[in-house]
């Protein structure tokens, strides 16, 4: 039996967190309630005393917790961020996720043991960028952008001296992040600076005939037929027309699940997987949570994993394996 | 302190001779001060431009402007890796880092860093001005105010866009072989036939971005020709024309004509609007709201 992956999971409120726990997780992520993490919307993520409550339960069952700070710092107000980072150290947290360079500076000098991840947010794609990130910051592990093949994760492991993490299942981004600003240019909200993309403040359904209409701002996203499932207009995951032809240019509907590929994936020399989904219920976490405990539990055994369909979590979505494959591209 | 003019680098697939003629141009006739050469976007370009490179350098040289080598911002594999370490390591030209990969290779001696790498604040600025950055063109959707602050905290020389679609994202996918149809190995360089980004429009009309290959950029032109006397009591003395397929040395001449007073900016941005034809101008991030909008500049009330 191979080490198992590290299974690394979603928490949007304390009940998420206690679902996951109990799901099998072996870390998880979270926020605080601010724009100190990527993903700032209105009813998630964790006051101080529900991060220093839910470390205790993770704890105590023997998971970790990761605190997410990983939006970019305002210039002329870095107190939000610097008390994240040290109220992380003080109310339990086993690792912060960071972003910001600044940031990352400040971590290191003044939490020297707080663990640190680089967050999918600072876009390290290659060799160069993650032993920068090593060496200037001492990070321990990289959460790699999804913008990778199989074959560019496992050469790209062969050459880092730090742990990495990829995303496994759920919403699934097509630009490198970090590095879109589409939802600010549309929106003005940002995902760099603000922590959200396409906000649902923004958002506007309108019927028309017998279409509707999503809109974010004054700008339509997508129009569905009568009848036809209706999804969320996130900027990228919209309907456009180019050359005349209308289509889903940048992603059609779809969500990343790679639970088929776990061994692939320990082949590649990956340490750790995560679930995408702090903006999801509990009942998703449990599911999801509990779908791939037992497959990486297989997979470390060599055996191959239990049939599971994780198609009620993906709102009827296609499933897709993303940049992970070559042939996404 | 004169404000000096930095022309961008060409994000564009443009054939090689276009792309020649277009830096002799610039060379001979605008009045910038530095200009970027390199591929940004994608490094299966680069074929084509690599072999006319020496004569548009030697050109630029002539005309006694300065020369940035401006690198890929996404580098996800080893021949990628391979050819920013290559420039990184050429002597002479000032290099311009767009990705933090460039950052490490160029560490300890003078850099420009480009504006794709997440300079947002005061703290990263002065981590990467001691590792060796001289100048750093900031990150389009940075406002005004976050902008005076990042003056204020740094002798660093700080640039920000004043002119041309503003990027907005890139992809390991490529659009722009997506909507022909073709996977991005047998792209068959389709981005060629849109010198200026092929047109995304809403399904309701109404173009919104346009896509360069792997990359998504804004489909308005960004124009602060109204916001320069601010940048500059700010303390912003450089200013990047982000090239587009129109007549790009008039465009530089208008923004030193603004700069040195000899125009008005009201005046400056009919002229540019001349220009540009259909394609609207944009301000909104410069004044923190969305970056597609165009707000009244300080001109309006003339």
């Amino acid at each position: 039996m191979t080490a198992p992956l590290e299974l690394v999971c979603p928490a949007g409120t304390p009940a998420a967190l206690r679902a996951a726990v109990d799901a099998g997780a072996d870390s998880v992520y979270l926020g605080f309630r601010d724009a100190t993490n990527a993903r700032n919307f209105p009813g998630l993520n964790f006051s101080r005393g529900e991060l220093k409550q839910g470390a205790a339960y993770a704890h105590d069952h023997g998971a970790e917790i990761f605190v997410a700070i990983n939006t970019y710092p305002e210039a002329g107000n870095l107190d939000p961020w610097h008390r994240a980072v040290d109220d992380a150290a003080a109310l339990g947290a086993d690792a912060i996720l960071l972003a910001d360079i600044g940031l990352a500076d400040y971590a290191a000098r003044n939490h020297p043991d707080l663990r640190r991840h680089l967050s999918v947010q600072a876009s390290a794609s290659n060799v160069e960028a993650i032993r920068f990130y090593h060496r200037e910051f001492a990070i321990k592990r990289v959460v790699l952008p999804r913008v990778l093949t199989i074959g560019e994760i496992a050469a790209l492991n062969a050459q880092v001296p730090v742990e990495t993490e990829i995303f496994v299942f759920g919403g699934l981004c097509v630009m490198a992040e970090g590095r879109c600003a589409l939802s600010s240019y549309i929106t003005g909200v940002s995902p760099n600076k603000d922590g959200a993309c396409s906000p649902a403040s923004h958002v506007r359904y309108e019927e028309r005939g017998d279409e509707l209409v999503s809109k974010l701002g004054d700008h339509t996203i997508n129009v569905f037929a009568s009848g036809e499932a209706a999804g969320y207009p996130t900027l990228c995951k919209g309907r456009f027309v180019t050359r005349g032809r209308v289509s889903y240019l940048f992603e059609d509907p779809a969500s990343l699940n790679a639970i088929g590929m776990l061994p692939e994936l320990m082949a590649a020399g990956v340490t750790a997987i995560k679930i995408e989904g702090r903006q999801r219920g509990k009942a998703y976490v449990s599911m999801v949570v509990g779908a791939f405990r037992r497959a990486v539990d297989a997979a470390a055994k060599g055996e191959a994993a239990p049939p599971v369909d994780l198609g009620a979590v993906t709102e009827g979505q296609r499933q897709t394996t993303g940049a992970y494959r070559k042939a996404w591209q | 302190m004169t404000a000096k003019l930095t022309l961008g680098p060409v994000l564009f697939n443009w054939a090689p001779e276009k792309w020649r003629d277009f830096y002799f141009g610039i060379a001979d006739e605008a009045l910038v001060d530095s200009v970027c050469i390199g591929e940004v976007v994608c490094a299966k370009r680069a074929a084509f431009t690599d072999p006319v490179l020496p004569e548009v350098i030697a050109r630029l040289e002539a005309g006694g402007k300065e020369i940035i080598h401006s690198t890929l911002a996404l580098i996800m594999n080893d021949d990628e890796m391979r050819r920013v370490r290559a420039i990184a390591a050429e002597p002479g030209h000032l290099v311009e880092a767009n990705d933090i990969s460039a950052v490490a290779l160029l560490r300890g001696r003078p850099h420009a860093i480009g504006p794709f790498v997440n300079v947002y604040n005061e703290a990263t600025l002065a981590y990467l001005a001691r590792l060796g950055a001289t100048r750093v063109s900031l990150p389009g959707e940075l406002p005004a105010g976050s902008l005076a602050v990042l003056a204020k905290s740094t002798p660093v020389e700080l640039e920000v866009q004043v002119f041309g679609r503003l990027p907005l994202a890139l992809s390991a996918r490529c659009y722009h072989a997506r909507a022909h149809n073709l996977h991005k190995d047998g792209c068959q360089y389709v981005c060629a036939d849109d010198p200026d980004g092929l047109d995304v429009e809403t399904l309701d009309g109404e173009p919104l971005f346009v896509v360069n290959g792997t990359q998504t950029l804004s489909y308005t032109y960004c124009n602060l020709v109204g916001e320069l006397e601010a940048l500059g009591a700010a303390g912003i003395g450089r200013f990047r024309l982000s090239p587009q397929d129109i007549d790009m040395v008039a465009v530089a001449r208008i923004f030193r004509d603004v700069l040195d007073g000899r125009e008005e900016p009201l005046a400056g941005f009919h002229r540019l609007g001349g220009l540009a034809g259909p394609i609207p101008f944009s301000n909104g991030f410069y004044h923190g709201g969305e970056g597609v909008k165009s707000l009244p500049s300080p001109f309006a009330n003339d």
